[in-house]
């Protein structure tokens, strides 16, 4: 059975756009609240609690009822806070995760903006989302907050690098900077082919998606909640819904570049798709139930010194396999690849460890 | 080029997740590097001290309870052996017995509670918290079974115990003894070589025995500096001279020593309680004590290895059927006094760990 859709579907160029986008928008939101709800059953189940269970079955409607209760709560805006930033800094924020979803192919010809320069468009836009998290942890004027926003921004920066570096690995390997074309390379999922690129992409994504162990920008037993401490009511519900699109964007980002996206057999495309996405907020959630936070300085010093390092290795491996081994069947590449990821890891890990022991004591 | 920076003033507390009840640290950060710090601690003042004088000897058990309200047992037994030391009361040896299987299990939930929070804070979210939950329940049912309630126990008595253990008791509690060590492990294996819990708490914290000693610390504060000091060896009280156990330390004194010392001596208590109930004759569980109990004019000072550490009584009598004076040596205030030298230089996220491994109990620090 062939799922692809047409590129001129349905016709009108316009029509189109319109179609697509609603497409995606729902995608995100129903995502959104299948992710709370997960969120918060599956961590229960770890910590073998029931979780949330009366409002629907399974707790389904769980996200509805707390969206109810929190548009009727006060809209609270501290006094000395910075009115504008206070009010816009949501919307900074939430905005750019749903535009990194106009890049990213759902199924074959599901894809709002198929651009040429896809990876770097990503890059910078999921940058813009930190930015607003940034500004709303400084406009509420509050200093648990203040110190979540300068969090934030440290973490942006020093994530960032790597997370582009173990891309342009992919880009080298497919030749093109372009969604659609990455997913058609992956006849075999780049998660083998580049293991250690997925391994640094995935530890930078958690850090972008400020989850555990880098949830340093909310950190709820030092700053209470961080960035967003002093938000209530309505705008409170848009950073809420800002955090989970983002994982919903980051868990999309790690399927669509290194699991295949919606390639796979017999199912739809974008079943495929929705599965490797939750997959992957599986085991994001398998690290939160059971990991500590690092400490700011770890984080950096895991950044620059750990994956910084690891990603300029995995581009340089990449890229002279695509320069002098173009052809290399896979047999050959994809075990040496996994093994020499795997050799690089436990080294560099070994290396890290000496470090903390020689910075902490 | 070189920006003007300047300190800035956070108040951690008094309502914050991780203060532990309403403890309030007033820190002076250098962008998150802490300056100075100030702790501000009395928000759950009571007065315990002055109303024990207001009530009688009798009447002021339950509030010994209140001290420490995740040790309630333990706070109890100073007390207790205070007032029986100044009225020359004699205790059964079966009630001797019962005190200790309760004050070890007692000290199981604390030490779990600790543990449990200080894996909170360190941002865990929960799961630690509630997986030593599960078994801090399963001992509180225990006692539950023992006193009837789930808290506050109130449960010893001048001369014995409230009442005896009912017959579903010794094998509930074998039951916990047998099914205990596989939780201990399961809580090793989740933690204990947990790479990022090691970079948080090796070296961090870092309290030399030497100022350990000088700060009078005591419990898995003190021991966990590599001073072998636990007054159920040292200064052994009831019948901890009849038990065969070791006392963990740690060797550099940082918070995973203090945790390590923590898990450890759960371990060690699961072995007392083993002992404790092969060796428990039988027998009255309490003596009979006159209800309106005039000790004998004098003053006395008790103490025992609370699960903070050494917790006393000193109780002075006139002579009449309320005390004169009653003070407690509350082991968590004494452990506070170096939270400032252990947290100067240290980074906020450190700080928030540091102080959960000294374990305080707010009850027991503003009585």
């Amino acid at each position: 059975m062939d799922w692809s859709i047409s590129p001129d579907w349905p016709g009108n160029f316009w029509l189109r756009l319109i179609i697509i986008a609603v497409i995606l928008i729902a995608f995100v939101m129903s995502s959104v609240i299948m992710f709370i709800w997960m969120e918060r059953r599956v961590i229960a189940r770890i910590q073998s609690r029931l979780g949330p269970n009366r409002a629907g079955p399974f707790g389904l409607l769980q996200a509805f009822a707390d969206t109810i209760k929190i548009l009727t709560k006060e809209d609270i805006v501290p006094t000395l806070a910075d009115k504008v930033l206070f009010w816009a800094a949501p919307a900074i924020a939430f905005v750019p995760t749903l535009m990194i979803m106009a890049v990213i192919p759902l199924m074959n010809g599901l894809q709002l903006a198929d651009l040429n320069v896809g990876v770097l468009y990503i890059a910078a836009i999921s940058a813009v989302s930190a930015i607003g998290i940034f500004l709303s942890g400084i406009a509420g004027n509050n200093k648990y907050s203040l110190v979540g926003a300068i969090r934030e921004i440290a973490q942006l920066i020093s994530f960032e690098i790597p997370m582009v570096l173990a891309l342009a690995g992919l880009v080298i390997a497919c030749g093109s900077m372009s969604l659609s074309k990455i997913v058609e390379a992956q006849s075999i999922p780049f998660i083998l082919l580049q293991p250690l690129g997925f391994v640094i992409f995935m530890v930078a994504i958690l850090a972008e998606i400020n989850r555990t162990p880098f949830d340093l920008v909310e950190a709820d037993s030092e700053l209470t909640c961080g960035f967003n401490t002093e938000y209530s009511g309505m705008k409170f519900a848009l950073l809420y819904l800002t955090e989970y699109s983002e994982a919903v964007v980051g868990s999309a980002l790690i399927t669509a570049f290194f699991l295949g996206a919606w390639r796979g057999p017999i199912l739809p495309g974008i079943l495929w798709f929705t599965i490797k996405m939750f997959a992957v907020f599986m085991f994001i959630l398998w690290l939160r139930g059971t990991l500590p936070r690092l400490r700011i300085d770890q984080s950096m010093r895991l950044a620059w010194k750990g994956l910084l390092p690891l990603s300029m290795f995995n581009l340089f491996i990449v890229s002279l396999q695509t320069v002098f081994f173009p052809d290399l069947a896979l047999w050959i590449s994809i075990p040496a690849y996994i093994i020499i990821s795997v050799i690089i890891i436990i080294l560099w890990a070994m290396f890290m460890r000496k470090e903390r022991q020689s910075s902490n004591a | 080029m070189a920006l003007p920076t300047e300190p800035f003033i956070l108040n951690i507390g008094p309502l914050h997740p991780s203060t532990h009840g309403v403890f309030r640290m007033r820190v002076t950060l250098d962008g998150e590097i802490i300056q100075d710090v100030e702790p501000v601690f009395g928000y759950l003042h009571r007065g315990l001290e002055k109303l024990c004088e207001k009530y009688t000897y009798k009447q002021n058990i339950p509030l010994t309870d209140r001290l420490d309200y995740v040790s309630a047992i333990n706070n109890n037994w100073p007390y207790v052996m205070a007032v029986e030391q100044l009225g020359g009361i004699v205790v059964p040896q079966r009630a001797e017995y019962l005190r200790v299987i309760m004050g070890e299990l007692q000290r199981i939930a604390s030490h779990l509670l600790a543990v449990g929070s200080l894996m909170n804070d360190m941002g865990i979210f929960y799961t630690a918290f509630m997986y030593m939950f599960r078994e801090r329940e399963k001992i509180i049912d225990l006692l539950e079974m023992v006193s009837g309630q789930r808290l506050l126990y109130n449960y010893m008595r001048f001369g014995g115990v409230s009442m005896d253990i009912p017959t579903e008791f010794l094998p509930a509690l074998a039951r916990f003894l047998k099914v205990m060590p596989g939780f201990l492990d399961e809580y090793d294996s989740m933690l204990t070589g947990n790479e990022i819990l090691l970079s948080r708490t090796k070296g961090i914290g870092v309290m030399s025995s030497e100022m350990a000693i000088n700060a009078s610390a005591s419990g898995p504060m003190l021991r966990g500096s590599g001073v072998k000091w636990d007054l159920r060896k040292d200064a052994a009280y009831s019948v901890y001279d009849k038990f065969e156990f070791d006392i963990p330390i740690g060797q550099n004194g940082d918070c995973y020593d203090r945790y390590r010392v923590r898990m450890e001596e759960m371990r060690q208590s699961l072995r007392i309680i083993h002992q404790a109930v092969e060796q428990m004759p039988a027998g009255k569980e309490k003596l009979p004590v006159p209800l309106r109990l005039r000790p004998a004019k004098g003053e006395v000072y008790t103490q025992i290895e609370a699960p903070r550490g050494t917790l006393g009584c000193y109780l002075v009598s006139d002579g009449t059927e309320k005390p004169y004076r009653c003070h407690f040596r509350a082991p968590a205030l004494i452990n506070l006094t170096v939270l400032r030298n252990l947290l100067i230089g240290q980074k906020l996220a450190d700080a928030i760990i540091i102080f959960g491994s000294i374990d305080i109990s707010m009850g027991e620090v503003d009585r």
